[in-house]
């Protein structure tokens, strides 16, 4: 049980915060498409990031004494780098859709083939190979909370909350929650936030009262170009051992599901990322999944291929989708360039 | 005035063709930047390899090696110009899939599931029919009619979804490209119903299925293997190009392509007209997803080309994504698709030579090409400078009642084809 909700929590996060990220882009009126090219990007960002300080040998000493305190301020750097770049590198969609008037469409599908050529490009000049690890050592020795950090032994008990929530998580997954939060309430409880959805909504009204439309859908898509970055970065941290590979096999397009039958709101789209975390989590490890720890491993003794399993998100996806659509409701303008002289 | 305004650059179709001939130049003046600045950048490159990667992103394709001096040599090379015929064919084939889409507003980037579905059903007719008991030629027909039936079943799906469930087809395309990745590794692995295409007889490969000359199945050369010889050109480009005109005159020509473009203009409209908005969604994915798997069989039929199964699911065959790049540069027109599959092809081609030839790889052109499709998107703001800059220089001219305003047109258009011809001259010469 322990490791069913450790291993969903792990999917769930990076998901319910680039799901997030799509929704402060589709509120404010953009279809951010791109949201797989901007993880595959922040993912980059931030192992590339991690990569070369470990390579100065600043944080040697920490690692060497054992300083948690340090690494996982280290760590948060890294996040805040990778969020950092996926702004940036969602300012092209944001440039190309707000200024330019082009189809959203388009410009995120270019922006989902650029993130994994330019990656790719440059991880094949900087490593030699297809794959950016960190320099020295692994995610685990590194980043990941332990149970010895506070104070206890190899053969402690931690109590099932413990050995739960705070043995061998990642505090990349508290941040992405506690923000997860935070932005929720500032989209819903704030006037930046109420402004950021009426421009999804009626821009031409929103415009008649002196907001400006530009800026609200470019801060719009900016916050959604961070979300997506960290998520990418912290869903290599968690999943892929820090690496980065010019891919994020699909989660990008995922969170866009997510979002979608979470009906563009906060707490459902929390709903529906632990339930698409709880998924992934069987394809990926449905051999040793020990449901109610009597050492039986259930599911891989249904004899059920493995590759059904691996299909299984995505079908349900579909099929979910196939009964929430009819009641789904997008932002009105969500995907239409907004023109001032339109009426 | 007006006789002036109908001159060859005030056309709508030479605007798309400048327009798209622009972003190929930014796009591949972009490229060539990347390469300078990496080699700038980069101590273990130098001058000398920096000037090479630059010439070989523009003229790759005319690249033939290094001489005795290993100084980069150039000139007409016919293994490379065939195998740039013989990539184009499925890149073709899946640009058509997304244009025929998108000229319904339908955007189909499931094409990547279509065409492993197809590669699927060809590969298994194309190896369980024994050719001792059915003619090969008639193999061949039936491995590909599988495959493109294949891909028009699997497209049906975000078609009958979008249609009667109101699903959202970007959404749905990408659920059913993962789902065949997987469905797609599940029929070839062990234990699985045709674990017996696997390849074992040539003993260093693993999870690679026969090429279909190992049952006698492969596309007759129709004489091309003369024209570009040591490539692996065959009958398919031809077959594709054939495809793409019987997709125009279905398109332009047809009532059947009428009605589907009014559902793409308005489907509400459309639907107040009289034609069926719900079947002719149904019916362009099918269409799509047909071409798709038209495109697979004809990869895969060539004989010489193998298919890595395991890889299926880890992700999907870069030719689907390549066609929505093929269909946008093309601007969604049938015929243009060739030309800029013969590009799109010619850039991959340009990617071998950077990673043959020099430090650098051959991502750097899935770099130009998603600029070049970043650039599509805002096609319109191109074609309106272009009318801008036009309409500006006839004013121009119009001061000076001398000169006509046709002269204004050549410097643009004269200059413009230089780079596309290298696709251009492929595309004649097929």
């Amino acid at each position: 049980m322990t490791f069913l909700i450790q291993q969903t929590l792990i999917y769930a996060v990076p998901l319910m915060i680039v799901a997030l990220a799509g929704v402060f882009a589709e509120r404010s009126g953009i279809i951010n498409l791109a949201l797989e090219g901007i993880m595959i990007f922040g993912a980059f960002s931030g192992v590339l990031f991690v990569n070369l300080v470990q390579r100065t040998g600043m944080f040697d000493a920490a690692k060497a004494a054992n300083d948690y305190l340090a690494l996982q301020g280290f760590e948060l750097m890294a996040m805040a780098v990778a969020a950092i770049m996926g702004a940036i590198f969602s300012l092209l969609l944001s440039f190309a859709s707000v200024n330019l008037k082009a189809d959203q469409t388009i410009g995120g599908t270019a922006l989902n083939l650029l993130a994994p050529a330019l990656v790719l490009f440059f991880i094949r000049i900087i490593a030699n190979q297809n794959t950016l690890q960190m320099y020295t050592g692994d995610a685990g020795s590194w980043f990941m909370i332990k149970k010895s950090m506070f104070g206890y032994g190899r053969s402690d008990e931690m109590g099932f909350f413990g050995s739960t929530f705070i043995d061998k998580t990642y505090i990349a997954t508290y941040i992405c929650i506690l923000l997860f939060v935070v932005l929720s309430i500032l989209l819903y409880k704030t006037r930046f936030g109420l402004r950021l959805r009426s421009c999804g909504e009626n821009p031409q009204a929103a415009d008649s009262l002196g907001i400006n439309v530009y800026k609200t859908r470019y801060a719009g898509t900016t916050i959604s170009g961070a979300l997506a970055g960290l998520g990418g970065f912290v869903y290599a941290l968690t999943t892929a051992n820090c690496a980065a590979t010019g891919e994020v096999a699909g989660f990008g397009f995922l969170a866009l599901a997510v979002m979608i039958f979470g009906n563009w709101k906060p707490l459902n789209i929390a709903g529906a990322a632990l339930l698409f975390g709880l998924f992934k989590c069987v394809a990926a490890s449905y051999t040793s999944i020990d449901i109610n720890g009597d050492g039986v491993f259930l599911l891989a003794q249904l004899g059920i291929s493995g590759h059904l399993y691996r299909m299984l998100p995505y079908l349900v996806t579909l099929v979910v989708l196939a009964f929430t659509s009819k009641k789904s409701r997008a932002p009105k303008a969500e995907g239409i360039p907004y023109d001032k002289g339109k009426r | 005035m007006k006789e002036n305004r109908s001159g060859l650059l005030a056309r709508d179709g030479t605007k798309s063709v400048l327009a798209s001939l622009i972003s190929i130049i930014i796009g591949m003046a972009v490229g060539a930047v990347i390469v300078v600045l990496v080699g700038l950048f980069n101590p273990g490159m130098g001058l000398k390899t920096m000037w090479e990667g630059v010439r070989l992103v523009l003229f790759g394709l005319f690249s033939t090696g290094r001489d005795a001096a290993g100084s980069l040599t150039f000139g007409f090379n016919p293994t490379n110009m065939g195998d740039m015929l013989f990539r184009a064919t499925p890149l073709i084939l899946t640009g058509l899939s997304v244009a025929v889409a998108y000229k319904t507003g339908l955007f189909n980037i499931g094409a990547p599931g279509q065409y492993l579905m197809g590669t699927a059903a060809t590969l298994i007719l194309s190896l369980s029919i024994p050719t001792s008991v059915v003619p090969a030629p008639l193999v061949w027909v039936i491995a590909f009619a599988g495959g493109a039936l294949a891909g028009a079943l699997w497209g049906c799906i975000p078609g009958l979804v979008k249609a009667f469930l109101n699903i959202n087809e970007v959404l749905a395309c990408i659920m059913t490209n993962w789902i065949a990745a997987n469905l797609v590794t599940w029929i070839f692995d062990n234990g699985s119903l045709f674990e017996n295409l696997q390849n074992h007889v040539e003993n260093t490969k693993t999870a690679y299925i026969y090429k279909t000359s190992f049952n006698g199945v492969e596309t007759s050369k129709m004489g091309l293997d003369v024209i570009f010889p040591n490539s692996q050109v065959n009958g398919g480009i031809l077959i594709a190009i054939l495809i793409a005109v019987l997709m125009y005159i279905l398109m332009n020509k047809t009532t059947l392509g009428y009605e589907l473009k009014a559902c793409g203009a308005n489907r509400h409209a459309a639907r107040y007209a009289g034609i069926s908005d719900k079947r002719n969604i149904v019916l362009s994915m099918a269409i799509a997803g047909a071409l798709s798997g038209a495109g697979a069989s004809l990869y895969y039929l060539a004989g010489n080309t193998e298919f890595y199964w395991i890889s299926a699911y880890q992700s999907l065959p870069a030719t689907g994504f390549n066609g929505i790049a093929v269909a946008l540069l093309a601007v969604c027109n049938p015929i243009g698709v060739i030309f800029a599959g013969c590009f799109m092809s010619m850039l991959d081609i340009v990617g071998l030579q950077l990673t043959n030839l020099t430090s650098y790889n051959e991502y750097i052109t899935d770099v130009i090409i998603a600029i070049i499709v970043y650039l599509s998107a805002f096609s319109l703001v191109i074609k309106l400078f272009i009318s801008g800059g036009g309409r500006r220089r006839r004013k121009a001219a119009a001061v000076k009642p001398a000169a006509s305003p046709e002269p204004a047109a050549p410097p643009e258009g004269g200059g413009g084809p230089a780079p596309d011809g290298d696709g251009g001259k492929g595309g004649d010469q097929a």
